[in-house]
């Protein structure tokens, strides 16, 4: 019986695909989200929206709202800790958490080193704006990537940017020849031997999400159709006016998202989204999608 | 002609289902609306979120054409959320299933993520040990008369069949490792 095997890692991360993994902050929501056919939950002390209206440090949730939420639900439970605090990260391993997210919407606990994810038994997802810094993560263990959008604005641009990003530099990758591949490896900043699996692969070594700004039913399709395998949800869900109805519909429209009947017909009569921010108007120092490297 | 198998794809790892079918020369067929149902010979129901897959199901309207298909003897291969899926119950909660197979399913019946694990299984009828991946997987608390266990781990059944129907606590679409697929599309030709 081998546990915690790259293959038992990535495994789960391809159990979720075509689901929508959905942020929340009470038992109460967890148990909403799960009704509402979400694949998994991210159990958080505040959504994005509210971390970049409160400013401060960002960090791990309360370890007893993770259990009132693991009790609460039979679907995974992710949680999220600081970029490179690994003491974070043994801690969420020890509550059992499904799913570790070494994620930029909490502060970054250290300038240099992201968590060698190797070491652990749990596994993680890491966010990325392009395929140099997937293959990085990847590259110290992550055994799931979301593409980085902006979190906490409601605005889906960021996300889309990264992930057509990502998608542009793995056709180029493709279309080298094996000489090129160094080369290719040194101007990515990433690991030679993933370089060569995605150019003869054509595609990320593990599952990849979209994150950061998905908002309506529409955005999660729009993903999809852009080559996510799923989406995160973070503030669209509990900001918007009708979190179940939100909720639902944006589950239906991951799943349906080639059909546009069935996307408008979820869309109809959803109320009010969360409030939007445009990417412009917010200070440099404050993109969440910035931190990580 | 290649056999027509469908593939339930409403969430979860059904790409990794069409590949193995793919790779056996039948035709691996997505299904998402009852219609889509009509046109095969046999479906899977793959590895994913039993809950989510459910609810999807009856919000769509596939569960009763599921299971008068079913019923009909359309042979059917569910993996860890289509087990459970295709169970007559499940210990713990309320949750869509088909009732198809008489047994009570325990979901997560192994633990969390941490839990989860692969290992050499020993299963009836096949010559050689098959490389079987379990995730936050389930296995089946009691047996109903007619259900034939293939494999165990622990006393704990993770492979069942009953009649045309086939279910698996584990992943063989994750392994390359085609033998259990292969079963299915053998009932189609008997």
């Amino acid at each position: 019986m081998e546990k915690g095997t790259s293959r038992v890692k990535r495994g789960l991360a391809e159990m979720l695909k075509g689901g929508v993994i959905m942020d929340v902050v009470t038992a109460e929501q967890a148990k909403i989200a799960e009704e509402a056919g979400a694949v998994a939950v991210m159990a958080l002390e505040r959504v994005p929206s509210d971390i970049r209206k409160m400013g401060g440090v960002a960090r791990m949730a309360d370890p007893t709202k993770i259990e009132e939420i693991q009790a609460a639900v039979s679907i995974p439970v992710m949680a999220k800790c600081r970029i490179g605090h690994f003491l974070e990260a043994r801690v969420l391993e020890a509550l059992n958490v499904d799913y570790i997210d070494e994620s930029e919407v909490l502060t970054p606990a250290d300038n240099e080193h992201h968590i060698d994810k190797w070491s652990f038994t749990t596994p993680f997802v890491c966010g990325a704006r392009n395929l140099g810094e997937a293959l990085r993560r990847i590259g110290e263990g992550a055994a799931m990537i979301r593409t980085k959008g902006e979190a906490g604005t409601g605005n889906v641009v960021e996300a889309v940017t990264h992930m057509r990003t990502v998608t542009n530099e793995i056709r180029k990758l493709s279309q080298l020849g094996p000489e090129q591949l160094m080369s290719s490896a040194r101007d990515l900043g990433a690991p030679f031997d993933l370089v060569r699996e995605v150019h003869e692969t054509g595609r990320l070594p593990v599952v990849n999400f979209a994150a950061g700004g998905i908002a309506t039913p529409a955005d999660a399709a729009l993903m999809m159709a852009l080559g996510v395998d799923g989406v995160f949800v973070g503030s669209g869900i509990f900001k918007s006016s009708d979190p179940p109805g939100y909720a639902r519909a944006i589950v239906e429209a991951t799943t349906f998202w080639a059909d546009p009947e069935v996307v408008a017909k979820v869309s109809r009569g959803l109320g009010e989204a969360m409030p939007g921010l445009e990417i412009d108007k917010i200070p440099a120092n404050e993109k969440l999608a910035e931190r990580g490297w | 002609m290649p056999a027509r198998v469908g593939v339930l794809s409403l969430q979860g790892d059904f790409r990794e289902h069409l590949k193995t079918l793919a790779a056996l020369g039948a035709d691996g067929i997505e299904v998402r609306t009852p219609a889509q149902l009509e046109g095969v010979d046999a479906l899977i129901i793959p590895g994913g979120e039993s809950t989510t897959i459910g609810k999807l199901a009856e919000r769509f309207g596939l569960m009763g054409p599921l299971r008068h298909r079913i019923e009909a003897g359309m042979p059917v291969y569910g993996t860890c959320a289509g087990m459970i899926l295709l169970a007559r119950e499940v210990t713990d909660g309320e949750q869509p299933l088909l009732g198809a197979l008489d047994v009570v399913v325990e979901r997560n019946a192994f633990g969390r993520q941490n839990e989860s694990f692969e290992e050499e299984l020993a299963i009836d009828g096949l010559d050689e040990p098959f490389r079987a991946v379990f995730i936050r997987a389930p296995w089946v608390a009691k047996v109903g008369e007619g259900v034939e266990v293939l494999a165990a781990v622990d006393d704990h059944p993770v492979l069942v069949r009953q009649g045309h129907i086939l279910a698996s606590a584990f992943h063989p679409e994750l392994t390359g490792d085609h033998r259990l697929h292969q079963m299915l599309l053998d009932w189609l030709v008997d």
